[in-house]
Parts: structure tokens; sequence; C-alpha cells
């Protein structure tokens, strides 16, 4: 059963839900979390786990052979994303800009653009229980992380091809990266908080994954605060709302610390019990 | 020699484009033959990613030898350009065409 927690907005708590709904499954069953916001990955810095794993991670890109190259400008012509180009009586490769597709490299008559890994990030694995705890970082400079969650859903895939409860901490927004983190999720939790900006990118979220057709419910964070709108608009769309985790300053305070919330806070745990029964419906109705 | 600017139409009364890599045009004035071509860049809107390399491509095959431009190429553009050997200058964003070549040829823009 793979779950995506994910979100239109920013900061709406998906790491928060990820980590404490993640150690609260594991106290009774294998679960395996991953972080797949690359581009800034903190799960980690709530779950303290024993280190297993770690590897480093690359990407394919065009090296240009300049001995063998007869400047057909094949390359160019047939790159979607202008990572290769001729220049007079050279070829320029921009790595930032490269999907990897090895089309030009493919497709060069003289063989001139053999592919080459390119370090973009590492990838580490820890334990701790019954949890599994996998993180993929992208490197300082490295401009795409679609490549680095397709590489760490991959090892998920091969490490775990059992069917244990897999929580991906998914990356906000709605674009590519979310598109790779949540494309294969059996289920996708988008959290959100009750207020217009919430509601907002909420919406933006749902039509992604109504486009992708995934099934999805909502997780209210920070309940209290803000306005009606959320709920109004999931009435009304028939979109579950699965929980509602309370604002709570005590939260704020545990979350600022790096601890879990759910051991100290009992409405929380409450609602972590909740979404893990409908994780159970959903598991029968998946396995059906 | 060959001036190229980044702008918004094909006339000397036509504003600049501050942008490098979606200029809508490429003005390039032969200040030797005093001829005025143009370049249709429009398509550079719908690319969704490395407009700038692109332009920059285009602009090298223009063999312009000064750019006249707002705020600049980006880092991928401006590898591409050294190659060129051009001569970049900037800070003609806000300016119609006539005025940016005035502003070049009175020495009134920073070199990028």
């Amino acid at each position: 059963m793979k779950i995506a927690i994910a979100s239109g907005k920013g900061g709406t708590g998906k790491t928060t839900l990820s980590t404490n709904l993640a150690s609260y499954l594991a106290e009774n069953e294998k679960v395996v979390l991953v972080d797949l916001d690359v581009e800034e990955p903190n799960s980690g810095l709530f779950i303290a786990g024993q280190l297993v794993h770690e590897d480093d991670k690359y990407k394919m890109i065009p090296e240009w052979k300049l001995h063998t190259c007869s400047l057909s400008g094949t390359c160019q012509d047939v790159c979607n994303f202008h990572a290769v180009i001729r220049l007079g009586m050279e070829v320029m490769v921009f790595p930032e800009l490269c999907h990897s597709c090895y089309a030009c490299s493919e497709l060069c008559p003289t063989s001139s653009l053999p592919m080459v890994p390119q370090k973009m990030g590492v990838l580490r694995h820890y334990q701790k229980g019954h949890l599994s705890f996998v993180e993929s970082r992208l490197d300082i400079g490295q401009e795409q992380a679609v490549p680095l969650i397709s590489q760490t859903i991959s090892y998920i895939d091969q490490e775990f091809p059992e069917d244990v409860i897999k929580l991906y901490d998914s990356p906000p927004g709605t674009s590519c990266p979310v598109i790779e983190a949540t494309k294969e999720a059996d289920f996708v939790i988008l959290v959100t908080e009750p207020t217009p900006f919430g509601l907002h990118d909420l919406q933006l979220a749902v039509d992604t994954m109504r486009e992708l057709n995934k099934k999805f419910g909502v997780v209210i964070n920070r309940d209290g605060i803000g306005n009606d709108g959320v709920l109004d608009y999931c009435h009304i769309e028939k979109i579950p709302v699965v929980a509602r985790i309370p604002s709570d300053r005590r939260i704020a305070e545990l979350y600022s610390r790096g601890e879990l919330i759910y051991t100290k806070i009992p409405e929380v745990k409450q609602q972590l019990l909740q979404i893990g029964k409908y994780i159970k419906d959903l598991q029968i109705g998946v396995n059906e | 020699m060959k001036i190229a600017f980044t702008t918004k139409g094909t006339e000397w009364d036509s504003l600049m484009d501050a942008r490098f890599g979606r200029t809508e045009y490429f003005m390039v004035y032969d200040d030797e033959k005093e001829e005025i071509s143009h370049f249709d860049n429009q398509s550079a809107a719908d690319t969704a990613h490395g407009a700038g390399p692109q332009t920059a491509k285009i602009l090298f095959d223009l063999n312009a030898n000064v750019l006249v431009t707002g705020n600049g190429p980006g880092g991928n553009a401006a590898t591409v350009l050294q190659k060129a050997n051009l001569k970049i200058y900037v800070g003609a964003g806000e300016m119609t065409v006539k005025e940016a070549y005035d502003a070049y040829l009175n020495g009134k823009l920073a070199e990028f």
C-alpha cells in the first residue's frame, strides 16, 4: 500500500503528518517512510534511526567528443530542452537542462555524445524498530528533483517488494516533482490548512490528482484557525476529510524541537488512529 | 559592425525588451551598411526550458558584434554568448530602441 502525503501549499504539515503517522503505525507493524522532498528533506529531523545503507545517486548526461563529431547538428535538433547546442565548430552541453532522454546520444551519426554519469545526490536508509526510513538529498546546484525522486522510488520497490505500508512524504506544489512522487501511489493524502490560502492551493492539488486519476482524501491541519472554506469545498466536491489535526501551540513547540507530537498530545494520536483505520479500510479495498 | 537589440517591436521607436532569453524580437543594426534587420523570437514564449541558450544560439548565428539589452542574459545564455565574442551592454530595458542606441553610442550603458 503506497500512500503519498502531498499538498498544494507548502508548510501545511506534510512532514509533521508523515513522521508522526509512520512512527505511530510502526508501533505495531512494519512501515516504510520515504522523504521524497529531495530539495529540502526534513523528515529525518524527527526520525533518529540507525544508518543501514547509503549510496550516491547519478543521472546520465551526454559528453561531447570533439574528435569524432561531424557537426551534423542532429543533437540540437532532437533536444526538446535546449540542453545541447551546436555553435559553429563546437557542441555545448548544459547538464542542468538535460532530462537524460538519450536522444542526442543515440541519434548522433558518429556516436560523439556518449552518456556519462553525473552525481546528483545521496540516498540514505535508516532503521528504527519496525520503521524503515529512506531519504534522498539533492546536491547543491542540482536543478532537477525528478530523476532523484524516481531513483528513490525504484530503491523502495526493490528493497521492499512486500505489501507493507509505504508513506511518501512528497514535495509541495503541483509541478513535475509532485507528479513523480505521487504517480505510483494507491492513495494520496492532501494536507491543508483551513484558510483561504490553504483552500486555493488545495484546489490546485485536487485538480492535479484528478488529472492523474488518483484516489485521494484531505487531512486538515491546524484545525480551528481560518474559516469553513475547506470543509465546505470538500463537502461540495465529495472529497473525504480523513482527519482534522487541531491547532495547538504545544504542537508547534514540539515540532520546533524536532520531537514527535502524537506521543505527547492525545488529540493528535486520536486523529492518527482515525487515519490508520482509514488506511486499513483502503487496504481491504485495494487487495480485493 | 552589427549591433543587436532585444526589442518588443521592429522599429527604432519600438520599446526595448528587458528580457534576453524570451525577448520578442532582435533588431540588428549594421552601422556600416546603415541597414536594419530583425528576427522574430516570439516562439521562445512557448519554450518551457532552455530559452536562454536557444536565444543565445540565434544571436550567435546572427553574427552580431554587440548586444544591447535590459537585464542581461542568465548563466547558460552567458556561457554561449562568451563563445560568440560579443560585447554585451545592459540597462536599456526601459528605453526605445533609438534611445538605447544613443545611450550605447554615448557610453551610458554598463558592460555586462
